[in-house]
């Protein structure tokens, strides 16, 4: 790794890694993959403390790992910068800033919500939260019809079947869809092994 | 024990909400607005519409929320801690895994399983605060629709689907929308 542009001794990589996750976090509306750019443009255009491909990698597994993409991507970077420390840093620079905005609007809520104004305007945001949301799933429910695979269609429907009708409860649903998985994967691995 | 409680509960959206953002909605609801009487589907809705105007990941912005309202700060701090425990302890381990075999082809066949049902379940996130806002979270019926709620749901649809609006913007002028045509003396 090129040493000429980064801070180097593990104090200041600590503080840079803090201040830069606590910018980032901040200052990044929409989270998930939104965040995982922001990183890259800090992390490897600017201080080339990652490469290019490792970053991907990162993007990938943060991704495929339960939590909060942001949060995950934080534990990937904070880790391979500078270890236990560097993730405990990057995570706190992470959370920090949401859990500051969030306790300040947590404490005013009640005050607001009870607010004939504030109130109407929140009503009124909610439409807009729905359509949001049901946007959203448009979207991504597209993306799976576009599969044309009935494995992935059907259980899709399944799903939507066994929540909104027969009000499964969400994690057993989402169990027994990763219990399907494993077994086909198992299933499918077998297959490529004998042939 | 509240804290315990707390934790336990976000530790649960922490270990099962996969590929983040809208993915964590159902599973924070079903603990906060279903398993436990900490939140309404009211507050549940304008909490998720405070996060989408707030940085920070969903169920960081949900624990604080209902951490602070159910135990004060220790119980944001409680919250927090449990919904990112299971990420702290499952990405490092399977970082771990990808450097040694740099192979993860089992574990995308599982998520491309789960996608889909990620999917329906935002799903029906989305239709119950629909409901709120077509009926005012009374029994569905013709006599109890709200019509501006109707109306700017349909609008706003519109503007995002059809014209690519951005979010924010759209929930913004919902928000203007409801307040100007309840003031206007009509």
């Amino acid at each position: 790794m090129d040493q000429q542009h980064q801070p180097t001794s593990r104090a200041a990589r600590l503080r840079a890694l803090f201040f830069s996750t606590l910018y980032i976090s901040a200052f990044t509306f929409g989270g998930g993959f939104v965040i995982v750019t922001f990183m890259k443009r800090k992390f490897v255009d600017e201080l080339h403390w990652i490469d290019d491909q490792e970053m991907l990698d990162m993007a990938a597994l943060a991704q495929s790992s339960p939590g909060a993409i942001a949060v995950n991507a934080a534990i990937l970077v904070g880790w391979h910068v500078e270890g236990l420390a560097g993730m405990v840093v990057a995570v706190l620079g992470t959370i920090i800033p949401p859990m500051v905005v969030l306790s300040v609007i947590s404490f005013f809520y009640a005050a607001f919500a009870s607010n004939l104004y504030v109130s109407l305007v929140l009503k009124g945001m909610q439409a807009g939260v729905a359509a949001v949301i049901l946007d959203v799933v448009c979207s991504l429910g597209g993306d799976v019809l576009k599969t044309k695979s009935p494995v992935y269609i059907g259980l899709m429907v399944a799903a939507f079947v066994a929540n909104f009708v027969f009000d499964v409860n969400v994690i057993l649903i989402i169990l027994a869809a990763a219990a399907f998985g494993v077994v086909r994967a198992v299933f499918q691995q077998g297959k490529g092994a004998r042939s | 024990m509240i804290y315990l409680q707390l934790f336990l509960s976000f530790l649960q959206v922490g270990l099962f909400s996969i590929g983040g953002g809208y993915a964590t909605m159902p599973l924070i609801q079903n603990q906060v607005v279903e398993l436990h009487p900490w939140l309404t589907l009211q507050e549940f809705t304008d909490l998720i519409t405070i996060s989408q105007m707030t940085p920070g990941p969903i169920a960081v912005n949900s624990a604080t929320f209902v951490g602070i309202r159910i135990a004060g700060i220790p119980g944001a701090i409680v919250a927090t801690l449990g919904c990112i425990t299971p990420a702290l302890i499952l990405v490092s381990l399977l970082a771990f895994v990808y450097n040694k075999y740099k192979d993860i082809s089992v574990l995308q066949n599982v998520l491309s399983c789960l996608r889909p049902v990620v999917v329906s379940l935002i799903l029906g996130a989305g239709l119950s605060i629909l409901a709120l806002v077509l009926f005012n979270g009374q029994t569905p019926d013709v006599q109890v629709v709200d019509w501006i709620g109707t109306g700017s749901f349909v609008v706003a649809f519109v503007l995002l689907r059809k014209f690519k609006w951005n979010p924010i913007l759209t929930m913004c002028l919902c928000g203007a929308a409801e307040l100007v045509l309840h003031l206007l003396p009509v």
